[in-house]
């Protein structure tokens, strides 16, 4: 290849060289070859144009004599057409292949190498740690599973490999959804559904939806377990992992029913929550535990002020009957008048002393005296009510 | 090259002709289709037909031959299909309305029979639909509304099944599985009626909590005033009489101290009070 390259490239520069010698303007060494020749016949190379003396104005035989640069016929014959008549007459063999050095062409050569290269790179298969891949012969018939590492199949056209990751995890979100519970409520329901690929021939060969299928089985699966639980248990969570683990189990006979080769990893209840147009009712039952317990809290208080009170007032007594007990008629005594002097301290006092003196009571005067304190909007009933 | 022509000429055209003759009547039948080849309008051959036993590899799929211009070939699906039913009002035994949204899984097991009384896949469908409607609609309204919220659906579904498969096989199509989607109420007055009857037993619910509230409350405070009461009794039980004297002189610090209003006393010197006062021993 290399030979060809540099007998092509020497073809070039000789015909460059050519050009150079024949070019009129070229070097000087040309016309001053040229110059003596017109005297000299049979010398130099335009020698076999003529034998007397030249005339400039013939134009020149063959030779393309030195002296008539400015024929520009023999210019352009010359040197015009330099490009593509070099091209022409120097690119006959540029055009060909190139040849081996048996003179055989390379064609088959390179042939074959891009076809050894196909054959590799189409027939070593590097699947991947989570991948499987199905081999088909020309897209039709099923040859075998590649599992992961490296495999070797036949060249591409004859076996065709498809890789697909099985394990990795598709998540399906369902919206929220209005189901109908056990007990003929309504529930509004969003949940997950996680699954992937068990058999890979089975996936791609049985169903003709596979992932409109798993959607399908889901809501199918999640709309009988829920029917089986009442709203408060789906609601409240405790029934959800009920449900949950229901569901998967019933979506997996579903599948598998189908052959779909699917595995469903898991299904979480994301929501459940009644519905819009009754979540009112629903706070107010929240509300309404909140009061009751509220109520509650109102009531234990006044027990507790309630029996902190008489556990209190009974001790006291305790404490004083105790003292009592030692000396009755002393402490009787001293409690009577401590209290009446209390009380006789903070009030008008009228002493009726001696028999016979009828004591003026001034209920006037204590009348007025109450009117005073009263409030000054009714005056006049009491007034009335006084006289 | 051009020896090569000059001396193979009829060879090479042979070739073409025949490489030709092959493209045109080998293809291939992938592991999802069956073939049936219909040799002048009549179908003729069914290649890589469904056989449940028969394992992937050995169904036939993989190429196929077939005579160009008078064998057509039509490609029909192998696998699992789906067929949707929209919503649809179901009227139940009871003659509550219901709305339903199913879906058949079929397969196509005799492809010239769907072939000679559907035509393809899609017609298929359109036929298969309204077959669904009407078992569905016959066989829920057998039934009472209650019961198709529970798990006796199954026993429903399995009926419904039943009778589609059998009307399905004239199309040569197996039904493998006729699910329930959703059986909701109707949008309009059912589903608000639910919806009423939801808010009112939550009210309900509400109210009795309230109720409840307060009468735990109320028995509370009872307890607590039964507990004080026998405090005291214990307590003042020791000396009925003691007690009189000490709760009376307790009661008129707070009347007369701490009480409202203002108290005028008349006093008549007979009062215990005034025994010294009086200078009496």
């Amino acid at each position: 290849m290399l030979d060809g390259l540099k007998a092509r490239l020497g073809g070039s520069f000789g015909a460059l060289a050519m050009a150079g010698k024949k070019n009129p303007w070229g070097s000087g060494n040309g016309g001053g070859d040229n110059a003596p020749s017109g005297d000299k016949p049979g010398n130099g190379d335009g020698g076999s144009g003529g034998d007397g003396p030249r005339n400039p104005w013939l134009p020149g035989g063959g030779g393309g004599g030195g002296r008539r640069p400015s024929n520009i016929e023999d210019i352009f014959k010359n040197r015009g057409p330099e490009g593509p008549r070099r091209g022409g007459s120097t690119g006959g063999p540029n055009f060909r292949l190139p040849e081996r050095p048996g003179g055989k062409s390379w064609v088959p050569v390179i042939l074959v190498v891009i076809a050894l290269i196909w054959v590799t790179l189409s027939s070593v298969h590097f699947v991947q740690a989570r991948e499987q891949a199905v081999v088909t012969w020309f897209g039709g018939k099923y040859a075998e599973t590649f599992n992961s590492g490296t495999n070797f199949s036949l060249p591409y056209p004859i076996q065709q490999v498809t890789a697909t990751d099985v394990s990795r995890t598709r998540s399906e979100e369902i919206p929220k959804k209005i189901i109908l519970t056990g007990d003929q409520n309504l529930v509004d329901l969003s949940y997950i559904v996680r699954w992937n690929i068990k058999d890979l021939t089975l996936f791609q060969f049985q169903l003709d939806e596979p992932e409109e299928t798993v959607l399908e089985a889901a809501e199918t699966a999640m709309r009988s377990s829920v029917a089986e639980k009442t709203l408060d248990t789906v609601i409240s969570g405790e029934g959800r992992a009920d449900i949950e683990q229901n569901v998967l189990t019933r979506m997996q006979a579903i599948l598998d029913g189908y052959g779909s080769g699917i595995n469903v990893e898991g299904v979480e209840i994301d929501k459940a929550d009644p519905p819009e147009q009754v979540i009112e009712a629903f706070n107010d039952v929240l509300a309404a535990q909140q009061d009751a317990e509220r109520e509650l809290n109102q009531a234990r208080r006044f027990a507790q002020q309630l029996l902190a009170k008489a556990e209190g007032e009974a001790a006291e007594f305790n404490e004083i009957y105790e003292q009592y007990r030692l000396a009755p008629e002393v402490t009787r005594r001293r409690l009577y008048y401590e209290t009446m002097e209390a009380v006789l301290a903070n009030t008008d006092k009228t002493v009726i002393e001696a028999d016979g003196v009828t004591p003026y009571l001034p209920l006037p005067e204590v009348q007025r005296r109450s009117r005073r304190s009263a409030p000054a909007a009714t005056p006049a009933p009491t007034q009335q009510g006084g006289q | 090259m051009e020896q090569v022509w000059n001396r193979f000429r009829y060879a090479i055209i042979a070739l073409g002709v025949l490489l030709l003759a092959l493209v045109s009547s080998l293809f291939v039948v992938p592991e999802t289709k069956q073939a049936v080849i219909i040799s002048a309008g009549r179908p003729a051959t069914i290649v890589n037909m469904y056989r449940p036993e028969v394992p992937y590899g050995q169904t036939g799929a993989g190429f196929w031959f077939r005579i160009p211009l008078y064998d057509r070939v039509q490609m029909v699906e192998r696998r699992v299909l789906d067929l949707d039913m929209d919503n649809q009002q179901v009227l139940t035994s009871d003659q509550q309305r219901l709305q339903v949204n199913a879906y058949a899984r079929f397969r196509i097991i005799q492809p010239v029979t769907m072939i000679e009384r559907a035509g393809d896949e899609d017609r298929l469908r359109t036929q298969l639909s309204p077959i669904l409607t009407s078992v569905l609609r016959q066989e829920l309204g057998r039934r009472t509304f209650a019961s198709l919220l529970t798990a006796e659906r199954g026993n429903a579904m399995t009926n419904i099944r039943d009778t589609l498969d059998r009307q399905a096989r004239e199309y040569g199509v197996q039904i493998l599985d006729v699910r329930i989607k959703a059986a909701d109420l109707p949008e309009g007055t059912p589903l608000q009626a639910a919806f009423t009857r939801m808010q009112s037993d939550r009210q309900e619910e509400a109210a009795t909590i309230r109720a409840q509230g307060r009468k735990n409350a109320q028995i509370i405070r009872a307890e607590a005033q039964a507990d004080a009461a026998k405090t005291y009794a214990d307590a003042f039980g020791k000396d009925a009489n003691f007690y009189d004297f000490y709760r009376a002189m307790e009661s008129y610090r707070q009347t007369f101290i701490q009480g409202q209003g203002e108290s005028t006393m008349v006093l008549d010197n007979d009062n215990e009070y005034f025994r010294q006062f009086q200078g009496q021993p």
